[in-house]
């Protein structure tokens, strides 16, 4: 459990493995921020972005559908379809939008997401 | 230079055509035009004049505006015919006395119906079927009349058959003098095939059949045949035939065929050289052409060589399709040639109403001509191959069966045809000119059809224009096919096919089996419905669940703020005062705000995602059931009062509405369904307005299909009478089944209707008459959902795995979003508006 304590990152214990559905979301609370946590099952990767949607500031984008645009994987808030890259946050419907993102790493069936 | 004076007579199609050609043709200032026409109207679209029935306007059907001959230096003088043509002094008289000189005239004075010298012709209640006054005088007749009667068992009498039919004359008969129906475009076997779909349909016909007297006092009532019988009729079209107006030809000496029509060589010149006829009154060879597309090609011989140009007219084929009361027929090539000729492939299904034949040349190379009765899909294929003596493939029997087993289709397609293939004759419109507006940029058919005018005249050019538009697109490397995203390279009803046959149960099978990449919220919903609609799994199934669409992956409606709301089921929206009660108190223990719906039911806002399960273990212990508010799935089933407490209620419409919302609860569908039933006229449910409506009338229930509210609203359209509920239910099995299996995504009823080829009619034809022989699975497979119904928020709350997935926070499942805000109003809560 060293690494955690590094200085550069900050590694904060979100939920097990099964918590999160098969290519599907869920909502992480990390003190008063919330964070959107996907387990793409399918490209065998996990994700983490703000799960405020920054369209019309809606606290959804956890519930949003997960997908690839060309090899870009993406998710669609639920509300008005923007969608954003899961990789870097940015917005793919051509808006000026941007999702913060985090690091994610699964270690012995647990998930855990750099909050710095 | 002086002008070269060219005056036209006749207004109709071709000499519309004409004038439009010369334009197109001369330079400016070099022609002084000058057009008369007897009727009022500038030309109108008399191919379609039925669609005067079907609600197209006189304006609608007009083929260019008085403004159109003003803009163009045309003087148009209409309601004026010309009566008098005097050939030595070159000049013409009209009936309003206007005398006009001429350099050349242009005779386009068509025809008229030819009516049978039948004693009584002359009664009221006696039309023929040729001019929009016509048509108005047989619409404003028709009310009155219950018992229809068409003289002419041709193309044009079975089209003022149907428009009989349309106008609520179901009684019609259809008097043929001949021993079978169109006997000059289809064979013996066609025509008994015909005759028997058109008898499935209402109609009756009688052939071998000599009209004698027209009976009645001014009006008639009776029609009196050669073999002593006779029927009642209070309303009779004549439709025996045409007859070339060529009567101010004959008056100035000008030579006439026997059985009229005016005679004409190959640059379409008269008998005087500077008098040409062109369009259904010009005989040629012997033969008057009472077919749109050789008329304008007239029209181009005269205008080419009046331009300097060089040009034969060569005769013309007469090849037709048509959609008669929403039989397809066509004919093409020469249809008759004699078995000891050729080669004749005939393929029948008496069952389905499908009739084709193909008559190949001995040596088996190629295509004669041929029928096709019933489907006729392969038309324009098989008339190109036979007008471009396109090389047969090994077994001619797969151009009319398609081929079988193989991977191509009969014959090479379109991209077989040479270039110059005319694809558009009304037009002229060649293969080529299709091809390169398209790579100009013409990418749909509507832009084709402005630009290159294919399609504009008879219409039956147009499937196939789409198929080259398709594949000059895509040989250009552009995306055509209707398919639903990246990730499938298919239309929807193609996933719905593949999903059923291979019996994948989950998006990842789907997805792995038929299409790339990772999905994408466009497809997996598309999935999600399509798996529901297939097997009415509970939608929630591991896997499944984040492939619906949000809303249906939480069973309830998100609203701005993240919040949901829950709309139990009230069926046709009848609801118990108990129950009225429960869903008061479950508002209020959940602080929930409350509103009565459009569609008789009660919704209950700002549910947090986390309280769902709890809100409806509630309402599923006090009876209730979901309302599938959230889904693309049967909503409600309106219903007025009816018979049990209205005073004028035909029947109990309450009962019926819960009947059938029970029977379709839960139905997966590709977009909302919506629906209501009346007690009668007076439709206080607005079932009109619905994807599917019933109103009761004093023998049973009517039904519509595929209006609409919304922000199109559109009228649903009549399709059975008087049915029983028994074969009510049996129709809408099949309509919504039929429906679900091939609408795209997200079309209602009303947008699928409207993309549909052949319309109203061909649905009808399909739900009533089974067209596509497809009723009976489709009955099965509805039965099947409706058996496998089960209520799914009643399976959550049983369930303490899937309530797992209703917490807000994954790690504090006991702790709501804190940020969500209400604000009060009226006395009820309300959510803090976007930012
Ligand atoms: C109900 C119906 C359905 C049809 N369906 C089809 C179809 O599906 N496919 C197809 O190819 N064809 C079809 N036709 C035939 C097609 O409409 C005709 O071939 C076409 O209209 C002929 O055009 P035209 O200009 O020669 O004659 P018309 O359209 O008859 O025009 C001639 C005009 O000249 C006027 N006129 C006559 N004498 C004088 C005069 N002395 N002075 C001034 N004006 C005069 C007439 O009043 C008329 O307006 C159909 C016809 C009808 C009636
Ligand atoms: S539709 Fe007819 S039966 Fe129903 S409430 Fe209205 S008037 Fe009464
Ligand atoms: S009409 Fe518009 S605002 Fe009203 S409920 Fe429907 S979608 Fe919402
Ligand atoms: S709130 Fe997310 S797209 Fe509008």
């Amino acid at each position: 459990m060293s690494e955690l304590k590094s200085t550069k990152v900050n590694w904060f214990f979100a939920c097990a493995v099964e918590d999160v559905p098969e290519n599907g979301g869920v909502c992480v609370k990390h003190g008063d921020d919330q964070i959107a946590l996907f387990n793409f099952t399918r490209r065998g990767e996990w994700y983490a972005t703000q799960n405020m949607c920054p369209h019309r500031q809606q606290m959804a984008i956890s519930r949003g559908m997960i997908g690839s645009v060309e090899d870009e994987p993406k998710v669609a808030c639920p509300f008005h379809k923007k969608t954003f890259s899961l990789k870097d946050g940015s917005c793919l419907s051509g808006d000026d939008y941007q999702l913060k993102t985090y690091p994610v790493k699964v270690e012995d069936g647990k998930v855990y997401i750099d909050v710095k | 230079m002086k002008k070269i004076k060219i005056v036209v007579i006749g207004n109709g199609m071709v000499g519309y055509k004409f004038c439009e050609k010369l334009l197109s043709k001369a330079k400016a200032d070099q022609f002084e035009l000058i057009v008369f026409g007897e009727e009022i109207r500038p030309a109108y679209d008399r191919v379609h004049l039925s669609a005067f029935f079907d609600g197209k306007t006189a304006e609608d059907l007009s083929m260019a505006g008085v403004e159109w001959y003003v803009n163009n230096g045309i003087k148009l003088h209409l309601g004026d015919p010309v009566q008098q043509i005097d050939r030595t002094k070159k000049t013409i008289h009209s009936y309003r006395g206007i005398t006009e000189s001429y350099d050349y005239i242009v005779l386009a004075t068509g025809s008229a119906a030819f009516v049978p010298s039948i004693p009584g012709v002359e009664k009221d209640g006696v039309f023929v079927y040729r001019t929009i006054e016509d048509l108005e005088m047989i619409r404003d007749y028709a009310p009155k009349a219950r018992k229809g009667a068409v003289i002419g068992g041709g193309l044009l009498g079975l089209e003022a058959a149907k428009a009989m039919l349309d106008l609520g004359i179901t009684d019609t008969h259809v008097i043929e003098f001949a021993p079978r129906l169109m006997p000059r475009q289809i064979d013996e076997a066609g025509s008994k095939l015909l005759q028997g779909k058109l008898e499935t349909l209402g109609l009756t016909i009688l052939t071998n059949t000599n009209t004698l007297e027209i009976a009645g006092d001014k009006a008639i009532t009776k029609m009196k045949f050669a073999n002593d019988t006779s029927i009642d009729v209070d309303m009779l079209v004549i439709s025996a035939g045409i007859k070339p107006r060529d009567e101010i030809a004959k008056l100035c000496g000008l030579e006439v065929g026997q059985r009229g029509g005016i005679v004409v060589n190959d640059q379409m010149q008269t008998t005087d050289p500077f008098i040409f006829a062109v369009g259904e009154c010009a005989l040629y060879k012997g033969m008057i052409y009472g077919l749109i597309a050789p008329g304008y090609e007239m029209a181009e011989v005269v205008a080419a060589n009046l331009t300097g140009g060089k040009k034969e007219f060569l005769g013309f084929d007469m090849s037709t399709k048509l959609k008669l009361i929403g039989v397809d027929v066509a004919s093409f090539g020469d249809p008759f040639v004699p078995a000891n000729e050729a080669r004749v492939i005939v393929y029948e299904d008496t069952n389905k109403g499908i009739y084709k034949r193909v008559n190949i040349s001995k040596d088996g190379k190629e295509l004669l001509g041929g029928i096709l009765i019933g489907d006729a899909e392969q038309y324009n294929m098989l008339l190109q191959t036979c007008k471009n003596k396109i090389v047969l493939p090994a077994n001619p029997e797969d151009l009319i069966l398609g081929s079988r087993g193989g991977e191509s289709e009969g014959g090479a397609g379109v991209t077989g045809l040479p270039d110059d293939a005319m694809i558009c004759s009304c037009e002229s419109v060649s293969k080529g000119d299709i091809c390169s507006a398209v790579v100009d940029g013409a990418e749909t058919v509507d832009k084709i059809k402005a630009c290159t005018k294919a399609g504009t005249g008879c219409g039956g050019c147009m499937p196939m224009v789409k198929d080259l538009m398709v594949h000059t697109m895509k040989a250009n490397g552009k995306l055509v096919r209707n398919v639903v995203c990246e990730h499938f390279a298919y239309s929807r009803q193609e996933i719905y096919d593949l999903t059923k046959m291979g019996k994948l149960q989950s998006y990842d099978e789907v997805l792995t089996a038929h299409g790339k990449g990772d999905g994408c919220e466009v497809c997996k919903p598309v999935v999600a419905s399509i798996l529901a609609s297939l097997w009415n799994d509970m939608i929630l199934k591991k896997g499944n669940d984040v492939v619906q669409d949000s809303n249906d992956r939480f069973l309830a409606n998100i609203q701005k703020g993240g919040t949901y709301s829950v709309v139990p089921r009230v069926a046709g929206g009848e609801i118990t005062p108990d129950k009225l009660i429960a869903l008061g108190q479950v508002a209020k223990e959940f602080n929930l705000y409350t509103k009565i719906t459009g569609g008789q039911r009660i919704d209950l806002f700002g549910a947090h995602v986390s309280d769902l399960p709890a809100i409806w273990k509630l309402l599923i212990d006090a009876g209730f059931e979901s309302g599938h508010a959230y889904g693309k799935a049967l909503r409600t089933v309106k219903s007025c009062v009816g018979s049990t407490w209205c005073r004028f209620g035909l029947h109990d419409s309450v009962s019926f509405a819960i009947e059938i919302e029970e029977r379709y609860r839960g139905l997966r569908a590709p977009h909302k369904l919506k629906s209501g039933v009346s007690g009668c006229i007076r439709e206080c449910a607005e079932a009109q307005s619905k994807d599917f409506g019933i109103i009761a009338t004093e023998k049973g229930w009517n039904l519509y299909v595929c209006g609409n509210g919304g922000s199109k609203p559109q009228h649903a359209h009549l399709i059975a009478t008087d049915i029983d509920s028994a074969t009510l239910i049996k129709y809408l099995d099949r309509f919504l089944m039929f429906y679900i299996k091939t609408a795209d995504p997200l079309t209602r009823t009303a947008t699928w209707l409207n993309k549909m080829e052949g319309g109203i009619d061909y649905l009808k034809n399909v739900i009533l008459n089974d067209s596509l022989g497809i009723a009976a699975d489709l009955e099965k497979e509805m039965q099947s959902l409706v058996d496998a119904y089960k209520c799914e928020w009643k399976e959550v709350v049983d369930n303490p795995e899937l309530q797992k997935r209703f917490n807000h926070f994954v790690n504090a499942p006991t702790e709501k979003d804190p940020t969500i805000q209400f604000v009060e109003m009226r006395d009820q809560k309300k959510v803090a508006d976007w930012k």
